[in-house]
């Protein structure tokens, strides 16, 4: 299949949000399609990690379009989103990932998986345990289900969080500097999870601190500098031959 | 001489008559009620009045405020006359002038009614600072994930919370099991009212009030087992803090 003909995941377009006169994002935009995988790098303050939480409404745009697997978000004048429902219906279909992991602390590893996919999805309990069983072993915590999040490495509950999103079957994954708060050790098991995904072919867009691996995993990578998009293409043209000056300087800042 | 003082006060505080342990058992089974019944008025008003202060229009807000600042600002006796008296005779004139009869309202009701209305506005308060202490990426986690407010509300604001109100909460309990005894003022039979009886008709003073703080000092052992039970089982999962 070409790149056009499969559909689209995520459509992002000519999405404005301001912080009271603070203008972070200036007119971005960005077409996922399923099995895209696309990166998006900048500076602190780039506005990289606003623009993906605006995909799910966690911030509300000022003005622009969202489509999420090809249905627009209904949005008022002002950007707030017109209804509630359709708003969690498409929460309930894009798994986020946090830079602080945030698992509920009063659950269990196992509790935490099966929270949404129990109460929200209202699917059987037991069938939601199988799956939350399944996906703790492919994330390496087939012992910890049990084990109180507070009790665990920050890579552990990172790749915990990572099971809790995929258990609700999302249709694509939002990371939000998933390996920013970890301690460097600790990064690779969060990659390597990271990276299994991406290669059987999920929709994901992963905002990243980590250069090299948005080099090897993404199809697609974004730079975004003072709320704009400075430069996009693929991997390999960005990262290896760089055309703006402030992506160049950047690339040489995070070497 | 001890030894008659002995039989003397067991006889004063048998359970059958011409003892009054029957009287003031009663009397403490109406002031449990009471204070569980305002307790839980008091938790229910709470959690409405402090999502009403955080997440509330502006309306909404200013009633908060005048609610929880008039209420905490008059003494509590003040209250149950104004409550008790006040408010039962508008509604009758009301009920009266609507060719309706008068109503009588019972003690319980109208003790816990009106206790409750005054734990409301402190658990506003205790519940609203829980609720502000809740790390605001667990609740983001879960609107992340799609969930309704009342479900967000139910499965994850309110038992974070918990752990955090735990100990206002069991402060306001206690509270609300000695405001009972404000209620003997409007002639109610609860433990103090029933302790009164019972002292002034015997003239043993010592003994009956003696008895009526045991009775007291039981209900709170007891409050502080529950409670304690209670924030251990809220604050699951989370690391003890040590030093």
């Amino acid at each position: 299949m070409t790149t056009t003909d499969r559909p689209e995941a995520i459509r992002v377009h000519d999405l404005h949000k301001s912080f009271g006169t603070h203008e972070v994002l200036k007119g971005v935009s960005l077409t996922a399609r399923e099995g895209d995988v696309v990166a998006i790098i900048g500076g602190s303050g780039s506005g990289k990690s606003t623009m993906l939480r605006c995909i799910n409404f966690l911030e509300t745009p000022s003005s622009g379009g969202i489509a999420v697997a090809g249905e627009p978000v209904s949005m008022r004048a002002d950007g707030t989103p017109s209804d509630r429902r359709q708003i969690e219906r498409i929460r309930q279909s894009l798994g986020m990932v946090f830079q602080n992991f945030n698992l509920w602390t009063h659950r269990t590893v196992l509790e935490n998986l099966i929270e949404v996919p129990v109460h929200v999805l209202k699917l059987p309990k037991d069938q939601a345990v199988a799956r939350a069983r399944k996906l703790l072993a492919r994330v390496g915590l087939a012992e910890k289900e049990g084990a109180y999040p507070a009790f665990m490495s920050g890579g552990q509950q990172q790749r915990a969080a990572i099971a809790r999103a995929l258990c609700m079957e999302p249709k694509a994954m939002l990371f939000d500097e998933p390996t920013s708060a970890l301690d460097p050790e600790l990064v690779g098991e969060v990659l390597q999870v990271i990276r299994a995904l991406a290669d059987e072919g999920r929709t994901m867009i992963l905002v990243t601190h980590e250069m090299k691996f948005a080099r090897e995993v993404a199809s697609h990578v974004i730079y975004l500098h003072n709320g704009r998009i400075e430069e996009e293409g693929p991997p390999d043209q960005l990262f290896g031959a760089p055309k703006s000056d402030r992506l160049k300087q950047f690339l040489k800042s995070v070497a | 001489m001890s030894g008659a003082l002995l039989a003397s006060t067991l006889d004063l505080l048998a359970l059958n008559p011409p003892g009054w342990g029957a009287t003031l058992l009663w009397g403490l089974w109406h002031s449990v009620l009471i204070a569980a019944g305002a307790f839980a008025l008091g938790l229910g008003i709470g959690i409405l009045g402090a999502y009403g202060k955080l997440y509330g229009g502006p309306v909404t807000k200013d009633l908060l405020a005048i609610y929880t600042t008039v209420v905490r600002a008059v003494p509590e006796l003040i209250l149950i006359l104004i409550l008790y008296f006040a408010v039962t005779d508008a509604a009758n004139q009301l009920l009266v002038a609507l060719g309706r009869e008068k109503m009588q309202i019972s003690g319980v009701v109208a003790g816990v009614l009106v206790l409750g209305v005054v734990q409301g506005a402190y658990a506003t308060e205790v519940l609203r600072g829980a609720i502000l202490a809740v790390p605001s990426g667990q609740i983001e986690a879960a609107r992340a994930m799609g969930m309704s407010p009342f479900l967000l509300a139910r499965r994850v604001t309110l038992p974070l919370m918990l752990a955090l109100a735990l100990p206002g909460l069991a402060n306001l309990w206690l509270i609300a099991t000695k405001d009972t005894a404000l209620l003997a003022v409007v002639g109610f039979a609860e433990l103090t009212q029933a302790t009164r009886q019972a002292a002034s008709t015997t003239k043993a003073f010592f003994t009956f009030y003696a008895a009526a703080g045991v009775l007291y000092l039981g209900v709170s052992i007891l409050s502080s087992v529950l409670f304690a039970w209670a924030e251990r089982r809220a604050r699951r999962g989370q690391r003890p803090v040590s030093g």
